[in-house]
């Protein structure tokens, strides 16, 4: 994963609250067997609006996402993170994200930045009124800025960590094979196992 | 998470008996995980990551795959029409070939929707970790297990560790009190929790399922309940264990037998939450008062009991939640103040891993014996396992479903998330028994109310969204 800092971008208004996976990517698109190729997926459905915030310029160019509360709730899938990142998203900005949608999200270099709701609505009103603005996610300084507009933001210390050291995960864990191994030692035998098929 | 001694949640033990290694510094603990279940929809990437960094599966002996997101519902025999869902599948049964992976296969009698399986199986036990590529892995929480869905990159992290890091959550009590009245089920008390809390209500928290009316309920209804904890937002839900799950766990062809029963048993009945435990936050609700509920809109937070109207969002004081109540009115094609029960649908789905257990398809089944489906109907039964299927044949329930007028299917996710031909045509109405709501879940355009199987079955005998009250 690359060592992410900071992250400068258009930023695009979805003016929704409770953006479902569904939404983000429909079932449909979870046919496929890779992990790249989605950009055309992204809000498969809502992008049928020549209308829609992503299908006009500048904002299909843009690669910070200021949304409502709560989003990326429902399903697990991390087929939502890799249609946003394919697109072209970086990072992000909600005052609210369903769980699983963030921890997803830290894993694959997409900044997921929670600040309070009066702050996306002030970024979305600047963005609205200067289509094409940046926004920048400073994950070192830990701040989200937008015209006039400058917040600190909130993320876990550790995922901020991983992403500013670019850090793979399973790589982390591998560090402890000998305490998952004693772990394992101790394991009870009445605890499940699946081999061989009873 | 709490010094020794202190009184215990369910949660915070069952957390601290899996800690691999305590994280400092802010990062997160490292959590063993005890089962692993997998299936073809979220787990191919994860298998290719482990091949390009040659890492092997850790344990495939805790680890079991099934068929289930693309499966067909008709003529399982043939080869699956669509070729990109038949890829999906073949590289599930390539990778479990390759990896040693136990799987369960389509014509197999234990294959099924993953959530249905593993808890028929007896795998899913009380003060175990289980995890799963799925958000309704929560589930298993009916046993007393921490169980959470994960996404891609953690099945793999899973796959190569058996392990996983995860930050500690807030625990949650949702304490329902009182005796539910006949025709209410535990799927009226979840969407009246989620309406009460709302979808983001429980982010961040474990919940934990207490009170009378909830000890009263069968293992099925805590998995209905615990299933849709993460329509909540929560990460997972939890029942405590009791002789209700250990009654049902018994002689399961891998619950533990023996010595090992008499240990396991011992140490689940100290799992139970502790006198004097404190949660983070606690919400009380009264099962007495509780009546049949329905969704009205496009996130399951959007409920209301049925005796009630489709509200008016001019009444929503939150400008969010007022948007999102006018979008999905719109979408839903329905106006504010319409008595829930004037609402008519085209379909009835019954299934899915909220509601396709024995028990659900026989409460069904018992409301629309003898009767006819309505008119322009079209109703859908989709058992959630193989094995449930063959169980109520064997009880006649299938015969009940297709005297009635209902279509009688193999076992599998089906039109929960309409990933196979079974979908729901633009505009068409749908009383489900599945989980989500949302805009295109169940097919693209298609408009979901989600309900209970009693609510299920009186809608498909009047047509109209109904109460089990409002037949006999
Ligand atoms: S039945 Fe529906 S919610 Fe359950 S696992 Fe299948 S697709 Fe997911």
């Amino acid at each position: 994963m690359d060592k992410i800092s900071s992250i400068t971008g258009i930023g695009v208004p979805l003016r929704r609250s409770n953006v479902d996976t569904d939404q983000i990517i429909p079932a449909e698109f979870l046919k496929r067997v890779t992990k790249t190729g989605f950009d055309d997926a992204l809000f498969h459905s809502w992008r049928q609006d020549p209308d829609f915030v992503l299908n006009r310029e500048p904002f299909s160019r843009g690669s910070v996402l200021v949304a409502g509360p709560d989003f990326g709730t429902g399903s697990s899938r991390e087929h939502a993170v890799w249609a946003l990142r394919d697109f072209g998203f970086r990072a992000v900005i909600a005052s609210r994200f369903g769980d699983i949608f963030r921890g997803n999200s830290g894993k694959q270099g997409l900044v997921t930045a929670v600040v309070p709701e009066d702050v996306v609505a002030r970024i979305w009103l600047e963005l609205e009124t200067n289509p094409g603005a940046e926004v920048t996610v400073d994950l070192a300084e830990r701040t989200v800025s937008c015209g006039n507009v400058t917040n600190p933001f909130d993320i876990d210390d550790y995922t901020r960590w991983r992403l500013m050291e670019g850090l793979d995960d399973i790589g982390l864990t591998l560090r402890h094979t000998t305490a998952i191994d004693d772990f394992e030692s101790q394991r009870e035998s009445w605890r499940p196992t699946t081999l061989p098929a009873r | 998470m709490t010094a020794d001694g202190a009184p215990r949640t369910l949660a915070e033990k069952v957390w601290a008996d899996h800690l691999v290694v305590r994280g400092d510094n802010g990062e997160p603990d490292l959590i063993y995980i005890d089962l692993h279940l997998v299936h073809e929809v979220t787990s191919p990437q994860a298998f290719d990551g482990l091949r390009m960094a040659g890492r092997p599966v850790r344990r495939p002996d805790l680890t079991i795959a099934t068929e289930d997101h693309n499966t067909p519902t008709l003529n399982i025999g043939a080869q699956i029409a669509d070729p990109i869902s038949r890829t999906q599948i073949e590289t599930l049964r390539a990778n479990a070939k390759e990896f040693g992976i136990r799987l369960h296969s389509l014509g197999d009698i234990e294959q099924g929707i993953v959530h249905v399986v593993g808890p028929q199986l007896g795998l899913t036990m009380p003060g175990i970790t289980v995890v799963c590529g799925d958000s309704h892995t929560s589930t298993h929480g009916a046993f007393g297990a921490m169980a959470l869905g994960i996404g891609t990159s953690e099945v793999e992290h899973v796959l190569a560790t058996q392990t996983l890091p995860l930050t500690p959550f807030k625990t949650m009590s949702i304490t329902v009190n009182g005796t539910l009245r006949p025709g209410v089920t535990a799927k009226d008390i979840i969407l009246a929790v989620i309406a009460k809390i709302g979808t983001g209500g429980g982010q961040g928290y474990v919940l934990e399922y207490r009170g009378s009316a909830i000890r009263a309920l069968s293992m099925e209804g805590r998995m209905t309940i615990c299933n849709m904890s993460i329509e909540a937002g929560a990460r997972a839900g939890m029942v405590a264990p009791d002789d209700i799950t250990f009654d049902y766990l018994k002689g399961r062809p891998h619950a533990p037998a023996g010595a090992d029963w008499d240990a396991a048993v011992e140490y689940w009945k100290t799992l139970p939450t502790d006198e004097g435990a404190t949660f983070d936050a606690e919400v009380v609700l009264d099962g007495d008062a509780l009546e049949p509920f329905v969704t009205w809109g496009t996130n399951p937070g959007q409920g209301v009991a049925l005796s009630e109207s489709v509200p008016n969002p001019a009444d929503i004081v939150d400008p969010n939640e007022r948007a999102s109540a006018t979008r999905a009115l719109e979408y839903m094609d329905l106006e504010p103040g319409t008595p829930m029960k004037d609402i008519r649908v085209d379909q009835v789905f019954m299934g899915s891993c909220t509601n396709s257990r024995i028990e659900d398809l026989r409460a069904f089944a018992s409301v629309i014996k003898g009767k006819k489906l309505a008119d322009g109907v079209k109703l859908m039964v989709v058992p959630g396992s193989a094995r449930v299927r063959l169980e109520a044949e064997a009880e006649g329930i299938d015969k009940v479903v297709t005297d009635f007028g209902g279509e009688w299917r193999f076992a599998g996710c089906s039109m929960c998330l309409g990933m196979n031909p079974d979908q729901l045509q633009p505009g068409e109405r749908c009383a489900s028994t599945s989980n989500r709501n949302f805009e295109g879940r169940q097919g693209k355009g298609g408009r979901t109310h989600l309900v209970s199987p009693l609510v299920a079955a009186a809608t498909a005998i009047r047509g109209t969204l109904s109460s089990p009250w409002d037949v006999n």
